[in-house]
């Protein structure tokens, strides 16, 4: 890894391949989530969640036949061991989780219920919104402070590498038909607070960089920049994804989501530190400097 | 030593053991939410109607009562607060029936003595096909059942439109399926004194009642006026019983057989201890986790972090040899830190909390990148080894501060807008950046010139 100093990549000579294949990906993102739909938990649509326990090894089908006497056949069920799994119940009655355990002890005999969520339509619509509303506002507050601490044009090029990512996150979210729960908006926040993280410090070797712009030019100058900082953008995102890699393979079931979004979040958000804000940057300058 | 070097020694070594003595010893002192201990979390909607318009002072009242109905139900420190003008909150820690505990405050509870003028025969229960021997049969039942319902539902809407036409009655419906038409309330839930649970004569679980003086007199009128007829028990607008008066009872007290559980009786005697809820209310959320799935969270976390945590001690060490020791060093106070803030501030640790100690251990090394990059290019450019630690230093604190920064202000809007466990998030999120961000810069430091001053030669060189 030493080798690294003495190396130089010239990065911003991919810089329209870059733009061009996250292009693709939010737009493949759009259209998973358009078409394939996104798995919204009953945080945002309301319903009852089960997490139960069976006393002996069960199969998802099983399950199903014994959901079916109290019309709960079309309930999403998912396995995370043998004996345990989480269902999530489609609206019906108030007593319908208390219903579905009852039909459940008596096809099984003593189940235990781990967990129990149960959100009304009215709450759903606010979670939803106040998700929404704190994603918008995170943006908007990061735009501002690098508006201040930088300049404009860098806040903008970061905020829109932080939107690419929530996208692409989103994007995954829908490949892979993972659950969108209340938690979902805290991983995308965390992905935004670490990839700003990574974006400022690269742009702040190029806020340091920038005297030299008549001698370097815009392309060399980002090169250098990233460059420098090349070493610790490497380090700190490894260094960051052990933990979360640790969290999704040993976490349990509930954070299972959670992890999976910070995993797929650190990676693109490192990406798109370089590939799109350092990339846009270059490609606004040269369209109009001063 | 310089002068500034000793000053943030002394600083250092005071917070370490500030956050030591916080922490130490760890048992029972970090406040855990309900995701990680077990329990319910529930909100409840007020809900307004004509005869009980939503005030503060009805609010005030639910909340009162709610809290009655929970501590005869013996929950361990509950928190019930109001939220917004129509809402309630009620953390009850350690429920093991999440849908037992609905029942208790869910329900209105309003329980009525009512005069009965006329009823219907109850509804027979619908034919099992595993009863009977051939289809036909089967059949045949259930159209001679459909015909019964059919008679006991025409009479229960000729009932109903005789309510439209004369005041001051009202019709309801028993478990069996009887209709009955009530006139006259006799005497309310708010005339009991006490309410208690036992057996009666066949050891069915039953609520025996003990009237106010109040409620005596008026139950006394109400049975002598009733002799050889029938008095309806109404909770809630559904009819519990409706027994034939014996006799004139003057003493007081009455007993309510219906058919229900031991728990259920428990459950109806504490409610009507408690009073009824001065306004209905309806259960906009409810989330219960049971002990054991909390301790498999706490277990699974504590093994995700401890993996971590090596993984990440471990590459600092390879990667920066003898700087990697600062730096490790640093990590540990980081997360000696976290904690000392957790219960310094008594936060509540949740699952994604947990989530967020963890995220924090490979976050907090960046500083340490940062500086430790720095230094290298700054000793690449020829500088002194002291020179390059304080180079490295100040041309780092920037862009850690600048980096960190903006990762607080999304930490600080997912606390403003989220709720319990993405709060619980936030909190070890944003504790977690200002205490690396004090261990990036002033706990290195601090060991780095330590170590310098001790053994310069090995020092920097080395790598």
């Amino acid at each position: 890894m030493k080798l690294l100093h003495d190396k130089r990549f010239e990065f911003m000579a991919f810089r329209r391949v870059a733009i061009g294949i996250s292009i693709a990906m939010i737009f493949a993102s759009f259209f998973l989530i358009a078409f394939k739909g996104l798995n919204l938990g009953i945080d945002y649509t309301g319903g009852t969640l089960l997490q139960v326990e069976f006393p002996a090894a069960a199969s998802v089908q099983e399950v199903r036949e014994a959901l079916a006497a109290v019309g709960q056949e079309q309930a999403v069920i998912q396995a995370y061991s043998e004996r345990g799994m989480i269902i999530r119940l489609k609206a019906g009655e108030e007593t319908i989780g208390q219903q579905a355990r009852d039909a459940l002890r008596q096809k099984f005999g003593e189940i235990q219920v781990l967990r129990l969520e149960k959100v009304g339509p009215v709450v759903g619509k606010e979670l939803t919104r106040g998700a929404l509303v704190a994603l918008v506002l995170a943006l908007v507050g990061i735009l501002l402070y690098v508006s201040v601490r930088f300049q404009f044009r860098f806040a903008a090029v970061s905020v829109a590498a932080l939107a690419h990512d929530a996208i692409i996150v989103t994007g995954a979210f829908a490949l892979t038909g993972r659950e969108i729960s209340l938690t979902y908006i805290a991983a995308i926040l965390t992905v935004v607070g670490y990839s700003i993280n990574d974006t400022i410090v690269v742009l702040d070797r190029v806020r340091e960089n920038w005297g030299k712009m008549r001698q370097l030019g815009i392309e060399k100058l980002l090169d250098d920049s990233v460059n420098q900082t090349l070493s610790r953008t490497i380090n700190t995102s490894l260094t960051t994804l052990l933990p979360v890699l640790a969290l999704f393979l040993f976490g349990g079931p509930v954070l299972a989501d959670f992890s999976f979004a910070l995993l797929v979040g650190l990676i693109i958000g490192t990406y798109s530190s370089v590939f799109i804000a350092c990339a846009l940057l270059c490609e606004w300058y040269k369209k109009s400097p001063r | 030593m310089l002068k500034r070097d000793r000053w943030r020694l002394i600083l250092v070594a005071a917070v370490v053991v500030a956050g030591l003595f916080a922490v130490f010893p760890i048992q029972g002192r970090v406040r855990l939410g309900l995701d990680l201990k077990g329990g319910a979390h529930i909100v409840l909607l007020a809900k307004e109607t004509a005869e009980s318009p939503l005030t503060d002072d009805s609010i005030d009242r639910l909340i009162a009562v709610l809290r009655n109905r929970v501590d005869q139900y013996g929950v361990a420190e509950p928190v019930i607060q109001r939220q917004g003008k129509d809402r309630v909150i009620l953390d009850l820690p350690g429920i093991q029936d999440p849908e037992a505990a609905l029942e208790l405050i869910g329900r209105t509870a309003l329980l009525e003595f009512k005069e009965v003028l006329q009823s219907t025969a109850a509804v027979p229960p619908a034919p099992n096909r595993p009863n009977y021997a051939s289809d036909e049969d089967f059949l045949a039942a259930q159209s001679r059942w459909q015909k019964a319902k059919d008679e006991v539902d025409a009479v229960a809407q000729e009932l109903k439109a005789r309510v439209a036409s004369t005041p001051g009655v009202s019709v309801g419906r028993d478990k069996d399926g009887r209709a009955y038409l009530l006139g006259k309330t006799y005497v309310v839930g708010k005339d009991l004194k006490d309410a208690k649970t036992g057996f009666d004569s066949l050891s069915r679980p039953m609520v025996s009642l003990k009237f106010s003086p109040d409620g005596t007199r008026l139950f006394d009128e109400a049975t002598a006026g009733n002799i050889g007829r029938q008095i309806a028990i109404v909770l809630d607008g559904e009819i519990i019983s409706a027994p034939v008066v014996q006799e004139r009872i003057s003493g007081g007290e009455a007993q309510i057989t219906g058919r229900f559980t031991v728990d259920e009786a428990n459950r109806l005697a504490i409610m009507l201890r408690a009073g009824a809820l001065p306004v209905p209310v309806e259960v906009a959320e409810n989330r219960t986790v049971g002990p054991t799935l909390g301790s498999d969270s706490i277990r699974a976390g504590l093994r995700a972090g401890f993996i971590g945590a090596i993984l990440v001690l471990i590459f600092m060490l390879v990667y920066y040899r003898f700087l990697g020791i600062a730096a490790d060093m640093a990590l540990s106070v980081a997360i000696l830190l976290v904690f000392a803030g957790l219960i310094t501030f008594r936060s509540t640790l949740t699952l994604p909390g947990i989530a967020g100690i963890v995220l924090t251990i490979g976050m907090a090394v960046d500083g340490n990148i940062l500086i430790y990059e720095r230094m290298k290019e700054e000793l690449r450019s020829g500088k002194t080894q002291l020179a390059a630690l304080d180079a490295g230093f100040r041309k780092a604190l920037t862009t850690i501060l600048d980096s960190n920064l903006t990762t607080l202000i999304a930490a600080a809007i997912l606390f403003y807008f989220g709720s319990g466990p993405i709060r619980g998030f936030a909190v070890t999120l944003s504790i977690g950046i200002i205490s690396s961000v004090f261990c990036n810069v002033l706990v290195t430091r601090v060991i780095l010139q330590f170590l310098l001053d001790f053994n310069r030669k090995k020092a920097l060189g080395s790598n």
